[in-house]
């Protein structure tokens, strides 16, 4: 129980971050945080009492595994960061190019 | 298992093939983007036209990828609405990718733009018809993803802003998607939605299924954009290029947003009437609000997108009714505003292409030097105003009808009313932008150029024929087939897992 | 002599990374291949295959690393992976269905075996370890430009 608690609190510094940060690349860094507490909630909802790792061996029994599932699932979400990770990067680096800096109190030209 | 159902993993085969063919050889050969884009949309339109036809003969199909049984592996689903958004999704698709053809000469490297825009219809086409859960949420990522790198494809200032913005919000949205979907597995070990269906029926609601559906209405309402959580399309829709802004106003948000958000509460969760009265408030502040904003703007893509947000509302106010004759209305407005809305930011996009502007004050006049443009302007408008014989006023008369047969007045009284503001905002629009006097500066405009014309005028041809669709013979086939999936609820589950 | 010690990093870095950064690329390509027996496959094997090229361009400055590996070759690299994956999952049809498995299985635990599922690590390996690297280089090759052009 305590596990999914502290995954939930990481998802909050997260969100705390994407919240009150000035800075672009923090607000970037607190995306990243809340994607890696999803995950790790996800790999812990697999766990079950007493599991041994998921490979198969020509000398193992199936019966007391974790669930492997959502390590397969886990893998896909991980790229899935990755890819919306570069995609932010790269319009930081735009805009920083464009606008001057990285503060978004000063980038904000779109009103109304 | 029947032949025909092969057609089904087609739609995302080929949008992906059309995709990396045109990233592998779009550098080397000029005319290869645009006909690799326009035969691939063209194709998927016949393959979805053609799925309507399968679904009225052969009923629901189901696919198993790979040949894994239910519920091991992934199924892919074919069934009444499954095929509605299919033709709704693909025919705007093929329309504007027509349109770019012309447009985006002014932007370099059009391969890129090519590439990212059958990445962005595969991933719509596999939220689409995709039957299992987690398949729902990485083609939901894969079309958002390109979406955000399209908002900001011409690297200004504004766009980029717009594109960063739009991107926090929705990835922001995606994460509470993802939450929602680890904590059904986890209550019934199984990501097959039919499956899920039938395990919930039998283990009743409880309170961890509440709160799935609060982090499903979070994150689905940010990708659909309704109002609580609407504050990115603002900005993000009026910066893209125009085919841009008319692919996300007119299918993203709908086939990502609002299909997603119908399946799961509707055939895998089940539909409550808490649920019901919490979809039809949050459409009716979406009504409402959408269109007290969208008076004041004098930027003509804003006022199209605070517009798209009101007509949002009015889709989520008539499937959250539940009644049968709500959801008909529901949905013949998702097919109709994906129609007129698609064709309006069209028509923005042909004035700025024109003119080079988009301030509402500076332009005047512009129907008598752009005729087929005013035209279609025109009907477009009178379209979303709900003016008959358009296609907008059955639907909206649908819903209208629905909500006070329902004995709820009070939303009747508020969809009326917004629908008289919104006749009188394009009543605006069309004085200040295409009647009037021409000013001189803009003497020497010319018409659009020919693919232009033709993707404006194929969509307004479109919009004026849409109320044939009520027609009892071709509502039978069309839309009374995806009324039907969503009316059956938690049924779907017996019909798939049995069939 | 004196070019090479300008760009890039210490010389005690740029003598390790010539010897490991082989051994590094075969790593990966053991993690690739074994993908269906031990915990890797596609995507991890693709990563550090990635790294190894971005060690290299790290130590040495971006020249080098673009001369072993450049821009070009690694768009079509991610292309073809791309393209490759999607025809395995094609010719699936031939055996009736899309994405089937229409190799011989052979037996479990074996190098070859399981069907397509090594094909597909591959495939993958490609895309990922070639998308990685473009990645990396189109966010160093970025200059900022001067004013405010379309």
């Amino acid at each position: 129980m305590m596990v999914y608690l502290l995954c939930l609190v990481l998802f909050c510094v997260g969100l705390y971050c994407v919240l009150m940060k000035r800075n672009i690349i923090k607000i970037i860094v607190g995306i990243i945080i809340m994607e890696f507490a999803v995950n790790l909630f996800f790999v812990l909802v697999a766990y079950r009492m007493e599991g041994r790792a998921p490979i198969l061996s020509p000398d193992a029994e199936i019966l007391n595994m974790v669930d492997p599932l959502p390590q397969a699932l886990v893998l896909t979400s991980i790229v899935i960061g990755l890819a919306t990770t570069a995609v932010l990067v790269a319009i930081a680096m735009r805009i920083y190019e464009k606008y001057g800096t990285f503060d978004i109190t000063k980038i904000k030209e779109l009103r109304g | 298992m029947i032949m025909t159902a092969h057609i089904i993993p087609l739609f995302v085969g080929i949008s992906l093939a059309g995709a990396f063919i045109t990233s592998l050889l779009g550098k080397k050969l000029k005319m290869l983007p645009d006909v690799t884009g326009s035969l691939t949309t063209f194709a998927l339109l016949i393959l979805s036209l053609l799925s309507v036809w399968v679904v009225n003969v052969h009923g629901i199909l189901v696919y198993n990828v790979g040949a894994w049984k239910l519920p091991i592996g992934i199924a892919l689903v074919l069934d009444g609405l499954t095929a509605f958004m299919l033709v709704t999704v693909n025919l705007v698709a093929f329309l504007i990718s027509i349109y770019s053809i012309n447009y985006m000469e002014r932007f370099t490297s059009k391969w890129k733009f090519y590439t990212l825009f059958l990445l962005m219809v595969a991933g719509m086409n596999g939220v689409v018809v995709t039957g299992d859960m987690f398949n729902l949420f990485v083609f939901l990522e894969i079309a958002s993803v390109a979406s955000y790198a399209l908002v900001a494809f011409g690297t200004e200032r504004h766009e980029l802003e717009a594109a960063f913005k739009y991107a926090v919000m929705s990835i922001v949205g995606s994460l509470f998607i993802l939450l929602g979907i680890v904590f059904l597995y986890s209550y019934t070990s199984t990501l097959n939605m039919a499956d899920m269906a039938h395990i919930l029926a039998q283990k009743g609601t409880s309170n961890i299924i509440l709160m799935v559906s609060v982090l499903f209405i979070m994150g689905f309402g940010l990708k659909a954009a309704l109002v609580p959580f609407h504050a990115w399309l603002p900005d993000a829709h009026p910066s893209a290029p125009a085919p841009i802004s008319a692919m996300l106003s007119g299918v993203l948000i709908k086939s990502l947003g609002i299909y997603a958000l119908c399946r799961i509460f509707y055939n895998v969760i089940g539909i409550s009437s808490s649920l019901s009265s919490i979809l039809m408030v949050l459409g009716t502040l979406s009504m409402v609000i959408g269109v007290f904003l969208a008076i004041g703007q004098w930027d003509f893509k804003r006022l199209l997108a605070y517009h798209s947000i009101s007509q949002v509302g009015y889709v989520i106010l008539g499937i959250g009714l539940g009644t049968p004759l709500g959801i008909i209305g529901g949905l013949f407005h998702l097919f109709n505003h994906s129609v007129f809305k698609s064709l309006l930011f069209l028509n923005s996009g042909a004035v700025e292409y024109a003119t080079g502007t988009r301030d509402l004050q500076k332009m005047g006049g512009l129907s008598k030097k752009m005729p087929v443009t005013g035209t279609t302007s025109l009907i477009a408008s009178m379209s979303i105003a709900g003016i008959p014989p358009f296609n907008g006023f059955w639907s909206k008369l649908i819903i209208i009808i629905a909500c006070v047969e329902a004995g709820r007045y009070g939303y009747a009284f508020w969809a009326v009313l917004a629908s008289i503001l919104t006749l009188a905002s394009f009543m605006k629009v069309m004085k200040y932008a295409f009647f009037g006097t021409l000013k001189e500066k803009w003497a020497q405009v010319k018409e659009v150029p020919f693919f232009m014309k033709l993707s404006m005028s194929l969509l307004a041809l479109i919009s004026l024929i849409g109320g044939v669709l009520l027609v009892p013979a071709v509502k039978e086939v069309f839309l009374h087939k995806a009324a039907e999936v969503l009316v059956q609820g938690t049924q779907y589950a017996v019909m798939i897992l049995g069939g | 002599m004196s070019k090479e010690h300008e760009k890039g990093m210490s010389i005690i870095v740029k003598t390790i990374t010539r010897l490991t950064v082989g051994l590094i690329l075969l790593y990966g390509i053991y993690i690739l291949s074994h993908g269906h027996i031990s915990p890797g496959g596609g995507f991890a094997g693709g990563v550090i295959i990635a790294l190894s090229f971005i060690h290299l361009m790290l130590a040495y400055g971006k020249e080098v690393a673009l001369k072993k590996l450049s821009k070009g070759v690694a768009s079509f690299f991610e292309s073809i992976g791309a393209l490759l994956f999607l025809s395995i999952a094609f010719l699936g049809f031939t055996g009736g269905y899309f994405f089937l498995n229409f190799l011989s299985k052979g037996e479990p635990f074996k190098l070859f075996s399981a069907g397509i599922i090594p094909l597909c690590n591959i495939a993958i390996s490609f895309k990922v370890g070639a998308g990685l690297f473009a990645i990396f280089v189109a966010l160093v090759l970025l200059k900022p430009e001067k004013g405010d052009k379309k």
